[in-house]
């Protein structure tokens, strides 16, 4: 793990600055070119996305749909810096950015001017989506709504904050949002220095964000997280207070999910409302459970499997993607319960059970039975949905 | 009858539902280190009993003291869990993903804000605890073991001991042998009897070889209708001609 984390801190943008290209076969070389680090430095933020929806989802059983939201909120926050830092260099050479002039506003609204401070613009960055986690959360667990209810009114949170960011009057540079940045903190940001610099805080960040629930899950809040997700009625009974205890996770993954976008935005260039649609929470979703729900290594292998795969099929073939992408899905979640990184452990089960039916030769045994650990707690053994729903990991027989 | 007030005492306790009257009437007294096992036919009133008690239920009339001092009619569902009344379903529900160590310790008595558990840590003392508990349900040996990789049983067991280590002072058990081999009703009767005296405890069971196993010469309640039909002991009960009418003589026994 350590060594991963060294990887993506020190040796990555280390090959990338000293533009050190090793010589393999051929013409085959492997080098960090600027592109190539800008891209991971893309699927890192993205890992950090994933791993909010799974500490949510796979630990705790409340599968939100509107991590997106959280995740472009962040961005905007820090874009808002950005658009402010343009000064003027925009098309229009004035001190207002481009997409005011053009709608013809003459001032600064109200809200925009505190955005000339980067640290206002860092505090929002925890501020807003904690705030609205913490009010959208509040009234959500109160109220005891779960399971697939609570999916559908984060979805519904997430739809209606792009709907509100598409329109021209919200003053946020409607559909077409933010960009054309050009400095952050006095650095520019289209040198490779910078990126690279932004790049060694999104590794940093992400290995922070992972040692940070690493060690959360270990406490006894970790306990009664995953307690929560098995068996909420019984936690209840013993006297704990479960609607805080989600609303303190649904606060900490919306402030992680908006960190990851804060640091997404100067490195891609551009945040806009399509960011924050309920699609872009779907392939979130989707990371996990391709990357294995349920663990921290999983939605980030995920993330950066899926979207390196985005990347590869978007270029060779653009018009099937959505089609590989669904096909993906179907694939994990009927054949591949724990993901990528429940495969060893899969395949290692697969052979046992093999050489067990060998030893036996009874060919009636051959469905090897659910491991022990899957067994859902009868109070929730519903449909196989709701169990997916719930994060659980399935055994195949059952979807 | 002592001098002692009752552990538990309700009076003229009423309930129904949507006209249907599962509770009438119903008086009953409970000592301290008790063990009174609860049986009568089905829909008796049994299980709304024990909401009312645990507060899932409020009655339409009457009073249930506890200690003489708390009236747990207006009392929710988790300060009536202060008090230290605990209950086990029927179904067994304890923390399948967690280990049985791990369940004890999310059950023992203590703080359980959301700061608490990010700050706690196990001391030695919660340890001794856990251990000693697994000793009295039978697992210590399955302390590392995923509870739901226990059998049945086991898991009844498993979560008898999480109501030990919360320090129910009253603990309510509703069918316990349900679904149990011989050899298991067997265990959980020895685990109850040895619990007698230290803690008291209402059993609600069907099985009447259970029953006479764990009554032992106490006293046995029969419900019916939802009020007391008979209290006495198991074999004075049995031979209680209304009992035999409305109960016994219609049970597989």
């Amino acid at each position: 793990m350590l060594a991963i984390a060294l990887l993506l801190i020190v040796v990555f943008p280390a090959l990338n600055a000293l533009h050190v290209s090793i010589h393999i076969y051929g013409d085959h070389r492997l080098e960090v070119d600027d592109f190539t680090l800008n891209l991971w430095a893309k699927y890192l933020c993205y890992a950090i996305l994933a791993i909010s929806v799974d500490l949510l989802w796979g630990y705790t059983g409340l599968l939100s749909l509107g991590q997106a939201l959280f995740f472009a909120l962040g961005g905007y926050m820090l874009g808002m810096h950005l658009m402010l830092m343009i000064g003027k260099l925009g098309q229009y050479k004035s001190d207002l950015p481009d997409f005011m002039v053009f709608l013809g506003h003459t001032f600064l609204p109200w809200f925009w001017r505190p955005f000339r401070s980067f640290a206002f613009a860092a505090a929002m960055v925890f501020l807003l989506p904690g705030l609205l986690s913490l009010i959208f959360g509040w009234l959500a667990f109160r109220s005891r709504i779960k399971g697939v209810y609570f999916s559908i009114l984060t979805q519904a949170l997430t739809y209606a904050g792009s709907l509100m960011f598409f329109r021209n009057d919200l003053v946020m540079g409607g559909n077409n949002g933010f960009t054309d940045f050009k400095f952050l903190l006095g650095a520019n940001l289209r040198s490779a220095g910078t990126q690279r610099g932004l790049y060694v805080c999104t590794a940093l960040l992400l290995v922070g964000v992972y040692v940070g629930c690493r060690w959360l899950t270990f406490t006894r809040f970790g306990l009664i997280q995953r307690a929560i997700r098995d068996s909420e009625n019984r936690v209840l009974f013993s006297g704990y207070p479960v609607a805080r205890y989600k609303l303190f996770v649904f606060v900490l993954c919306g402030i992680i999910a908006s960190l990851g976008g804060a640091l997404y935005v100067p490195q891609v260039g551009i945040i806009n409302p399509s960011e924050m649609t309920t699609d872009k929470s779907l392939e979130a979703v989707v990371w996990c459970a391709v990357g294995g729900r349920g663990t921290l290594v999983g939605p980030v292998v995920g993330a950066i499997f899926v979207n390196a795969l985005k990347s590869w099929a978007t270029r060779a073939y653009p018009d099937l993607w959505l089609i590989i992408l669904g096909l993906l899905f179907i694939v994990v979640v009927v054949l591949m319960p724990g993901g990528l990184v429940g495969l060893p452990g899969q395949i290692n089960q697969f052979l046992r059970s093999r050489s067990r039916r060998s030893d036996s030769d009874s060919p009636i045994a051959s469905d090897s039975p659910a491991p022990a650990s899957d067994a859902v707690s009868e109070e929730d053994s519903g449909s196989a949905e709701l169990s997916a729903l719930k994060g659980k990991p399935l055994a195949p027989d059952r979807v | 009858m002592s001098q002692r007030p009752f552990l538990l005492a309700a009076e003229g306790v009423n309930k129904s539902f949507s006209g249907f009257k599962a509770i009438r009437e119903l008086s009953f007294y409970l000592d301290q280190g008790e063990l009174r096992t609860v049986i009568g036919p089905n829909g008796a009133g049994k299980t709304t009993f024990l909401d009312l008690i645990t507060g899932r239920t409020v009655p339409d009339s009457g009073t249930i003291r506890f200690e003489d001092e708390h009236d747990l009619t207006r009392m929710t569902a988790d300060q009536i869990y202060r008090l230290g009344i605990g209950r086990k379903f029927q179904t067994p529900t304890v923390y399948t993903d967690h280990t049985v160590f791990e369940n004890l310790y999310l059950s023992l008595k203590g703080k359980r804000g959301v700061w608490a558990s990010l700050v706690g840590r196990i001391t030695p003392a919660q340890r001794d605890r856990i251990y000693e508990i697994l000793k009295i349900i039978n697992l210590s040996t399955k302390a590392e073991w995923k509870a739901g990789a226990l059998a049945h049983g086991q898991k009844q067991w498993l979560e008898i001991g999480m109501l030990l280590a919360q320090d129910a002072k009253l603990l309510l058990v509703d069918e316990p042998a349900a679904g149990m081999t011989d050899e298991e009703t067997a265990r959980t009767g020895e685990l109850l009897l040895s619990l007698a005296g230290k803690h008291t405890i209402v059993v609600i069971e069907h099985d009447m070889v259970f029953v006479r196993q764990i009554s032992a010469g106490r006293k046995v309640t029969v419900l019916h209708q939802g009020s007391v039909l008979c209290e006495g002991p198991v074999d004075q009960v049995q031979a209680n001609e209304k009992v035999i009418e409305v109960y016994l003589g219609r049970s597989k026994h």
